[in-house]
């Protein structure tokens, strides 16, 4: 009479296509993925775009968009295209993005996850470490290691994320305070798990979505930093990139605005993206937040 | 009961609707009840089966717009309710109907006392001096027996014990003197001592008042122990409804047959001759203390004693319960003989060798020999991984070949009778009793000696529980499983145990076999125990559980 408690519920479709469905419920999530898209897209495009080097003299110097044909969105002060730098500098804040938020995650997991599952002096020592360098406003710090390690681009990327891993390392240790006295923890250390692969394979695949959805603001917050330190002038000139491209229209800004403005509008879209997209992922990813 | 009067509460083809996507379409499909004055009506199903939304609905509380009514009636003494605006029904809450919640921490604000807490519904309703409203807010905490009332008003709510605090909430309900009071599972929360207080006060207070109760529950002893009028329903729908007696000893639906069936008796199983049999597990001077980490400015707190000196054996084939309230300790017993606490003192032998003296090597070596079935069945597996990877993880840890754990893994699913097509799922996709199975075949896929079960079916529906009981049985019996069982159910312990420890506040008062224990308890605190036991006079009718 009963339903026999054994009867199994219908299969679930796979983890992804429930993820999908959940993530294109939000419409602004959608647009954030569409303009992520377009970025990656320009990246990618980029030697085909202009195959020649973006910071060549291409045409007469500040020629406005839409005037030569050769030069769709114009030129800057020295004549370099105004479009193949775009695309070339998409590259460079996608790098910069990725890269660094690779960095600051990873010193954020091995510091929270420590000090979240250890307790004890363990956690002061590390807590205190964190406190030390969040009371140091980033972008001082930022300015700092430039100025030690030079305007490389490999090391500006690994100095932006050497100041963001903070908060994604209190994040990681608030996630593993909570989750180590879970029953399926202890489950799992009743059957001799050790301690690496209790806090490798079992907590921390449990504590990452968050994790994943702050890391789009770190990617958000590296591109701003990097064209912020352009800006100043301390971006690797070598390379094309907009934060360099808004530094260098600066000086001809009421002449010729569309040559800060350009990568202006880029960077506004691409930071906006990353956000969107944190947020689509945050409601595929913890959908009890939100009814 | 007093079907002459005019009824205070009607309840005609009530439907409940659900928003899209849930497992079904209605919560609730054509609910008729009828609550008269100076009765209580008990409303009894299993989790899911829309008991709590129908109260939801009768005080208009439902989580619109995604949950809301979609036809029938609810007549409160002569006026719709459905047709009542917010503001008329803010006049009928809390003043002519009243409501008990099932966990009294979380339904009392935690930031005010609880003379202010009762003082505010008061405020609401009564329309009286200040002074007047505290003399009867203190007049109330003294009828539901509240030593110290005056102490009790001032007392924030993490100050006094959980059954004072359901008190309170009593106090709070019945402070008006409502025509009907809407219990949803008041007493599940609760020690089953407290538990029976409580069932008295509320039978009480309500044969004084007159006032009718809706009392909600899943557990049939309660209703054995206080209902006039019983309604069981089934996914949203009522499958039988009657005079309490003739639910509960005549019953006619086959669910409701197979639920009272499911219901565990209080015939203990004739005492083993276990004591001959080799000793796999013993405990000997077991203590544990927990410090209270003390801040740096709050100074150091007092300790607790969690267990003070605890002795056992347990023997081959042999199954020992451990019974007691919340805090006598039980559970902590549970994580100190697998080791998962470190005990201040004492040892526990598994086999001869000394857990407690291991080094973590050593440690890790013995747990294979000790595995531990757990309370929480949504807890207790890890969401991001497959069944099968989580029953084959042990013995792959322990150094067996992936691929052979993986197939004895699918094995052992088929030995707690679940398919094989439950292998490649995720946690989540299973059923409170599915998971606890899981947990089992976790357990088993080591080949313990011993299986330490902290409270396995605590958290589950009674047909549920039954099956899963049933299920430990034959696999104790089948492969010879020494299992140390921890529970405070002593329905439950009855069941399953061949002797018992009865431990209050970390010491042993009691152990012996079950039936002696039963039939003859020698300590002041198990004799209250056993007679608190809900519906402990009330023998279900037997019935095979296929009976349909």
């Amino acid at each position: 009479m009963t339903v026999l408690d054994t009867d199994l519920r219908p299969a679930e479709p796979p983890r992804y296509v429930v993820f999908w469905q959940r993530y294109r419920r939000n419409r602004a999530a959608l647009l954030g993925l569409g303009l992520f898209a377009i970025v990656v897209l320009m990246a990618l495009t980029a030697g085909l775009v202009d195959p020649g080097d973006p910071l060549r003299r291409a045409g007469l110097p500040l020629l406005a968009p839409f005037v030569d044909a050769a030069n769709p969105l114009g030129t800057d002060q020295l004549g370099r295209s105004i479009l193949s730098q775009l695309f070339y500098g998409a590259r460079i804040s996608l790098l910069v993005g990725v890269v660094a938020t690779l960095v600051s995650i990873i010193i954020g997991i091995v510091i929270g996850a420590l000090a979240g599952y250890f307790g004890g002096w363990v956690d002061d020592l590390l807590m205190r470490i964190t406190e030390a360098f969040q009371t140091i406003p980033n972008f001082v710090l930022l300015l700092t290691l430039v100025a030690i390690l030079g305007s490389k681009i490999e090391w500006i990327t690994l100095a932006i994320g050497i100041v963001s891993w903070t908060a994604p390392a209190r994040m990681v240790r608030a996630e593993f305070m909570s989750l180590r006295n879970r029953e399926f923890v202890d489950a799992a250390r009743n059957l001799g798990v050790s301690n690496t692969s209790l806090i490798f394979r079992e907590i921390l695949p449990n504590a990452l979505p968050p994790i994943i959805v702050y890391a789009s603001v770190i990617m958000a917050l590296s591109i701003l930093l990097e064209s912020a330190l352009a800006f100043l002038g301390l971006g690797d000139p070598n390379y094309a990139s907009w934060g360099n491209m808004i530094g260098q229209g600066r000086a001809v800004l009421r002449t010729a605005w569309y040559c800060s403005a350009i990568p202006g509008i880029a960077i506004v879209l691409t930071v906006l993206s990353f956000s969107l997209l944190g947020e689509g992922l945050n409601d595929a990813m913890n959908p009890r937040q939100k009814q | 009961m007093t079907a002459d009067t005019a009824p205070i509460l009607t309840v005609r083809d009530l439907r409940i609707a659900l928003p899209e996507g849930a497992d079904r379409p209605f919560a609730l499909q054509g609910l008729d009840l009828t609550v008269h004055p100076g009765e209580i009506v008990c409303m009894v199903g299993e989790s899911g089966s829309g008991k709590s939304l129908s109260a939801g609905a009768i005080m208009r509380l439902l989580p619109e717009p995604h949950v809301h009514v979609a036809g029938g009636k609810i007549i409160f003494e002569g006026e719709d309710l459905l047709a009542k605006t917010e503001a008329e029904m803010r006049k009928v809450r809390g003043n002519r109907i009243s409501m008990i919640f099932q966990e009294p921490m979380t339904a009392l604000n935690p930031q005010k006392t609880v003379g202010w807490q009762i003082d505010e519904v008061l405020k609401l309703h009564m329309g009286a001096k200040r002074k007047e409203r505290q003399a009867h807010a203190l007049e109330m905490l003294k009828r539901v027996h509240i030593p110290d009332p005056e102490s009790a008003y001032n007392a924030y709510p993490h100050q006094i014990s959980g059954g004072q605090r359901q008190r309170v909430m009593i106090a709070m309900a019945l402070s008006l003197s409502p025509k009907l009071v809407i219990a949803d599972e008041p007493t599940t929360a609760l020690d089953v001592t407290t538990q029976l207080q409580i069932l008295k006060l509320i039978r009480d207070l309500q044969k004084e008042d007159g006032a009718g109760v809706l009392f909600i529950t899943h557990d049939f002893g309660v209703v054995a122990e206080i209902a006039d009028h019983v309604i069981v329903l089934r996914q949203g729908e009522v499958v039988e409804q009657g005079p309490a007696d003739q639910v509960l000893n005549d019953p006619k639906h086959p669910y409701t047959q197979a639920l009272i069936a499911s219901v565990p008796d209080l015939l203990p199983p004739p005492p083993k001759p276990v004591t001959t049999l080799p000793v796999v597990l013993k405990g000997t001077g077991l203590r544990k203390t927990f410090a209270a980490r003390g801040g740096l400015l709050t100074g150091k707190r007092k300790a607790v004693v969690a267990v003070k000196d605890l002795s056992f054996e347990l023997h081959q084939g042999e199954t020992l319960g451990v019974v007691g309230e919340s805090g006598s300790g039980k559970t902590t017993v549970s994580r100190l003989v697998t080791r998962l606490l470190d005990a201040d003192a004492g040892a526990v032998e598994v086999d001869g060798t000394d857990l407690l003296a291991c080094t973590p090597r050593e440690l890790r070596g013995m747990r294979k020999h000790i595995q531990m079935v757990f309370q929480d069945p949504m807890a207790s597996l890890n969401p991001r991984k497959r069944v099968v990877d989580i029953i084959a993880q042990g013995p792959i840890v322990h150094g067996e070949d992936p691929d052979k754990a993986r197939a004895r893994a699918r094995d052992l699913l088929e030995l707690v009778e679940l398919s094989p097509a439950a292998a490649n799922r995720f946690p989540h996709e299973f059923s409170g009793g599915q998971r606890q199975r899981i947990g089992i075949a976790r357990a088993l896929a080591m080949e313990p000696k011993v299986i330490v079960a902290d409270e396995p079916v605590s958290a589950l529906d009674v047909s549920v529980q039954a099956q899963v009981l049933k299920l430990l049985a034959d696999l104790r019996d089948r492969m010879n499983l020494s299992l140390l069982f921890v529970t405070h159910d002593l329905r439950v312990a009855a069941q399953l145990c061949d002797r018992i420890i009865v431990m209050q506040k970390g010491e042993v008062v009691e152990a012996g076999f079950t039936a002696e224990v039963f039939a003859n308890p020698q300590h002041p605190y198990t004799q209250n125990l056993l007679a608190s036991i809900p519906g402990r006079t009330w023998t279900p009718p037997y019935r095979k559980t296929d009976a349909a």
